[in-house]
């Protein structure tokens, strides 16, 4: 298992060819209190860097995008009554699982990404 | 010269100097010259006395019939004292969209109720603080449905030809392609056109020529295919019959004017959208919901505001940004003025005295009818005597029922209408034919 | 307070219906409903209950509203006592164009009279609502494109700086939205807008002044370069009341506009609506008009449609008692008393910033219009009071809160807009107030960050509200 992050403040957590996502607690910050996530589609297919789904706080809707390219195999339903977990433990409240085949270049290590943002 | 403005000359003066310019022109002074406008041709402003005159011979010139026997989208119902005098309180008609909820507690907990109301009515989950009329909530239900891969919409049935007219408007350019099925009896066109290519289907109860059918047997068949179902409905006919709710639908709209607008010459009046839970987020709008204020007393806010144009902007799923909030709370103090009970009465005398006229109609001679059910509007076919009927009406100060052809009238009969009346305008077709 | 629902009491009947000794009709079993919940209340508990939240509600009647953005003036009560005329409210849609004559009339002196304030060469009446224009009038432009084989004109050019509903009218016209930077002094970026424009521009949306309360300088300049790429501009009339009479649209370039009459003609807000948005045009966009279109043959008016309409936007003829509300306005005014309005709004707007400017940042090198924006940025950095820290403490001053936190492209903005019914003395009370909020919020900012203290909610917990949204009222 290794952990990679985007420059667009998602996390990846990566399992053999199955890369399980979320935002980083640097994201939730910023975005403040989340009161929805509209969760990616189960089968759909997207690309790394792509729109991945949305994230809502009461005056804000963001774009969260995907860190690897392929197809989303599960999704995260508790999010859909408590998206607070998120503000609560971004790093545990995973959004979605996508099964993809290489990781793209770009992503950081954790150590870079808290650098970036520190 | 009249006009609002409560400065005195000295005021203007004192303000000028503590602005530091010599004149209010002069504060224009980011106008390219050459745009300045010379002199407005209009005419000279008059005393609010000139202008009550004015205005009443214009009011003066339009005939105010005594009874009317004409619907088709504006209905005359009775109105009950309450509903003019409170809805034209100061404190809501002055108010703007109460983005600022701790002086606007009123107006919200109006909405809310508005929105508790038209839920129960429909049989719904979710109803929004209301869009411009049935028109547009219309179309806006339609373009709620939208989905990948799903590009056309069905239109079951006859709908109201504003409504038909505006669902085209706001389909054309997104993509959808709307087909016409007619309501034939097993339903078949639509079991035909229905395929997972359909994003929803559409239908009115009562019918814009008044008819009703069994929409929980259509709600069945839309639900099978996959496709949302779409109720468009006269909000005084969900006082007996089956709610969109209890029909399967997805979404149920409506015009709200007949509880409790007067007929306006065709506004304002006010749109209804109510969903289901899961399409919550989808439908578009205003709304309202309960919380609690830093003291943890009840309050209510603007809610759902991400869904919303100034949040989404071009990602917006809707525009709209001033509904008909006044309207909302005219059908709110209606609606709690007469009550359940008041309602149901409103709806069988609409239906009684209908079906009394119809009735007497059949007995005479030349006039033939459409089939089915029907609320409180049906057709007569009166070959070649449609002007004849409505002009003879005409003389008598009764507006006649809506001419849809040469042959054809589109009738409809409200509890303002008296028994008396109708005997009086039967005698009078008889007379005619 | 307790909801209606709460107050309703099995038995208890309001205004009783009138029963007629017709024989009842019954629908068949399948097609009747199961049971109905609306209240139960008695008629002087729906007075109480209804009169009871209007004193929980703010209008312009009630104080100070100085709303950027809203233009909320003085609602004449003349306007209200002419569109409640029986010969206006008794009347209906679809009754005979010879019957009504009067209304048809009216539709017709409003619409000239708004074609020449504007300068525009035609009108629709039929949109309820600005949004609901800008919709129209972008459709207008589709349809002319789309008219002349200009097919590839798909994108509509809007400024950062511009409302949401822009942005957002225009996808849903079918168009794909460029939004592009304002330039130093909030206006357009010429060197932007040249960049962006080209074959495939459909329109500039441009509100002038614009969102900042400015008058565009370069209108002139802005028309020549969209025009020169086969673009059209396109006049979001928000803020029309700074300049009405005074300099049209039409004269700067635009080509399509639309008006909210709730805002510039004095029509109130109702909480929300009814507005009433009508759409103008040059005469290359007539023919693609809603109908039906009022037109006079004669001494009659009759309803006309045209074969190239876009179609309805919406039912009948709009919101017709609120625009008879605006012509109320507009022929009592006349031809001095609107331009005298439009400059009162503004003289009102600089004295209020004249005032302000010493504590507050607010652009301080141009005359604003008719409105102005403050920025809280500095106190907040300061202090930690923020926009909507003074917003709400405004609240217990008992004037109604500016417009917080637009346009986006100023920070902790609070927005302005007195309009030209205020008194001096009003103006000067609330200079007072935020003069004194401005020295609590270096000396006990706690109190501005914890207000309102007077209202009859603290603030709400919107949050809350957004994740666990109650929207009805269930029965426990």
């Amino acid at each position: 298992m290794s952990l990679y992050y985007a420059e667009t403040h998602e996390w990846a957590e990566i399992n053999g060819k199955v890369a399980t996502v979320g935002i980083s607690d640097f994201a939730q910050g910023e975005l403040g209190d989340i009161v929805f996530v509209e969760l990616p589609v189960v089968g759909d297919t997207v690309d790394a860097g792509g729109f991945l789904c949305e994230v809502e706080s009461v005056k804000a809707v963001s774009e969260i995008y995907a860190p690897v390219a392929g197809k989303i195999i599960e999704v995260n339903e508790e999010l859909e009554d408590a998206p607070e977990k998120i503000n609560e433990n971004a790093r545990g409240a995973w959004i979605c699982k996508i099964e993809f085949s290489t990781l793209p270049d770009g992503l950081l290590s954790e150590e870079e990404y808290l650098k970036q943002n520190s | 010269m009249s006009h609002y403005v409560p400065h005195t000359e000295a005021d203007i003066k004192a303000m000028l100097k503590d602005i530091g310019v010599k004149s209010k022109t002069e504060l224009f002074s980011d106008v390219p010259k050459k745009l300045l406008l010379k002199e407005l041709n209009i005419p000279e402003g008059i005393t609010q006395q000139e202008v009550l005159e004015f205005m009443q011979k214009l009011a003066d010139a339009n005939t105010v019939y005594d009874v009317v026997l004409r619907g088709a989208g504006s209905y005359k119902h009775f109105l009950p004292s309450t509903v003019k005098n409170l809805s034209s309180r100061a404190e809501f008609v002055t108010a703007y969209t109460p983005y600022q909820a701790e002086i606007s507690q009123g107006i919200l907990q109006v909405i809310f109720e508005y929105q508790t109301m038209i839920c129960n009515l429909t049989g719904m989950e979710v109803s929004n603080a209301s869009v411009y009329n049935g028109a547009s909530a219309a179309a806006e239900a339609i373009l709620m449905c939208k989905e990948r891969n799903k590009s056309k919409v069905i239109i079951l049935g006859d709908i109201r030809p504003d409504t038909k007219s505006t669902i085209i408007t706001y389909t054309e350019d997104q993509g959808l392609e709307i087909l016409d099925i007619p309501l034939d009896k097993d339903l078949k066109g639509l079991k035909e056109a229905l395929d997972d290519q359909v994003a929803c289907v559409y239908v009115e109860q009562p019918g814009y020529l008044g008819n009703v059918i069994d929409a929980k047997e259509v709600g069945d068949i839309v639900k099978g295919s996959g496709a949302k179902y779409i109720m468009g409905c006269n909000p005084i006919s969900l006082a007996i019959l089956k709610s969109p709710g209890e029909c399967g639908a997805d979404i149920a709209v409506g015009d709200g004017q007949p509880l409790g607008l007067p007929l306006g010459f065709g506004g304002p009046y006010l749109g209804f959208m109510a969903c289901t839970e899961k399409m919550m987020r989808k439908i578009p709008g205003r709304i309202v919901g309960e919380t609690v204020d830093a003291d943890g007393k009840k309050a209510y806010v603007l809610t759902l505001q991400a869904r919303e144009q100034h949040i989404r902007r071009e990602r917006a799923l809707s525009n709209i940004c001033s509904n008909q909030a006044l309207c909302a709370l005219t059908v709110t103090i209606y609606l709690s003025t007469i009550g359940k009970q008041g309602l149901i009465d409103v709806a069988n005398e609409c239906v009684n005295l209908s079906h009394y006229f119809k009735n007497e109609l059949s007995k005479v001679q030349g006039v033939e009818f459409l089939e089915g059910e029907f609320f409180h509007e049906f057709v007569t076919i009166t070959p070649g005597k449609v002007d004849a009927i409505l002009s003879e009406l005409n003389k008598v100060n009764i507006l006649g029922g809506l001419k849809l052809d040469r042959d054809r009238i589109l009738w409809c009969v409200t509890e303002t209408v008296s028994k008396e009346c109708l005997d009086f305008v039967v005698d009078l077709i008889r007379g005619v034919l | 307070m307790k909801t209606i629902f709460e107050k309703s009491k099995i038995g208890s009947k309001g205004v009783e219906i009138k029963k007629q000794n017709v024989p009842a009709y019954e629908f068949p079993e399948g097609y009747r409903r199961k049971d109905l919940d609306l209240p139960e209340v008695s008629e002087i508990e729906v007075v109480r209950h209804y009169t009871g939240l209007s004193r929980r509600a703010f209008g312009v009647d009630n104080g100070f509203y100085p709303l950027g953005s809203c233009t909320m003036k003085y609602n004449p009560k003349v306007n209200e006592e002419v569109a409640q005329m029986r010969g206006f409210t008794n009347i209906h849609p679809l009754q005979n164009e010879e019957n009504a004559q009067g209304a048809l009339k009216a539709m017709h002196i409003l619409s000239e009279y708004l074609c020449e304030i504007t300068g525009m060469d035609d009108i629709t009446l039929q949109p309820a609502a600005g949004a609901h224009g800008e919709y129209t009038g972008l459709k207008l432009i589709s349809k002319y494109h789309k008219a002349r084989g200009d097919l590839k004109r798909n994108k509509i050019i809007v400024p950062d700086s511009a409302h949401g509903t822009n942005p957002a009218s225009a996808t849903l016209a079918g168009f794909e939205v460029i939004n592009i930077k304002s330039d130093e002094e909030h206006g357009v970026d010429l060197e932007e807008l040249k960049k962006v424009v080209g074959d495939d521009t459909a329109a500039l949306m441009l509100t002038n002044p614009t969102t900042l309360g400015l008058f565009e300088k370069n209108i002139v300049k802005i028309a020549e370069i969209v025009h020169g790429a086969g673009g059209k501009l396109y006049y979001d009339g928000a803020n029309l009341n700074a300049i009405m009479g005074v300099v049209r649209p039409g004269d700067m370039g635009f080509d399509v506009i639309h008006l909210n009459l709730h805002k510039t003609f004095s029509t109130p807000h109702g909480g929300g609506g009814p507005g009433s948005g009508p759409v103008g045009c040059k005469e290359e966009f007539a023919c693609f008009l809603p109908g039906p279109k009022v037109e006079k043959y004669g001494e009659e008016y009759f309803l006309v449609n045209l074969p190239e309409s876009m179609g309805k936007v919406g039912s009948f003829y709009g919101n017709f008692l609120v625009y008879l509300k605006a012509l109320t306005y507009i022929l009592t005014l006349g031809k001095e008393g609107i331009p005298y309005s439009a400059k009162c709004a503004v003289l009102n707007a600089n004295y209020l910033k004249a005032k302000l400017q010493d504590k507050f940042d607010t652009e301080k090198d141009r005359h604003c219009m008719h409105e102005f924006v403050i920025s809280i940025k500095k106190i907040k950095e300061e202090t930690g009071v923020s926009a909507m820290d003074i917003a709400k403490a405004m609240i217990d001053g008992g004037v109604h809160p500016p417009t917080m936190y637009f346009p986006l492209i100023v920070d902790e903005a609070l927005m302005f807009e007195p309009t030209e019914t205020e008194t001096k003395e009003t103006l000067d009370e609330a200079i007072e107030l935020l003069n004194d909020l401005h020295a609590r919020a270096y000396s006990d900012p706690e109190s501005l960050k914890t207000a309102p203290h007077n209202a009859v909610i603290r603030r709400p917990d919107e949050v809350m509200a957004a994740r666990k949204p109650v929207l009805r009222y269930v029965k426990p």
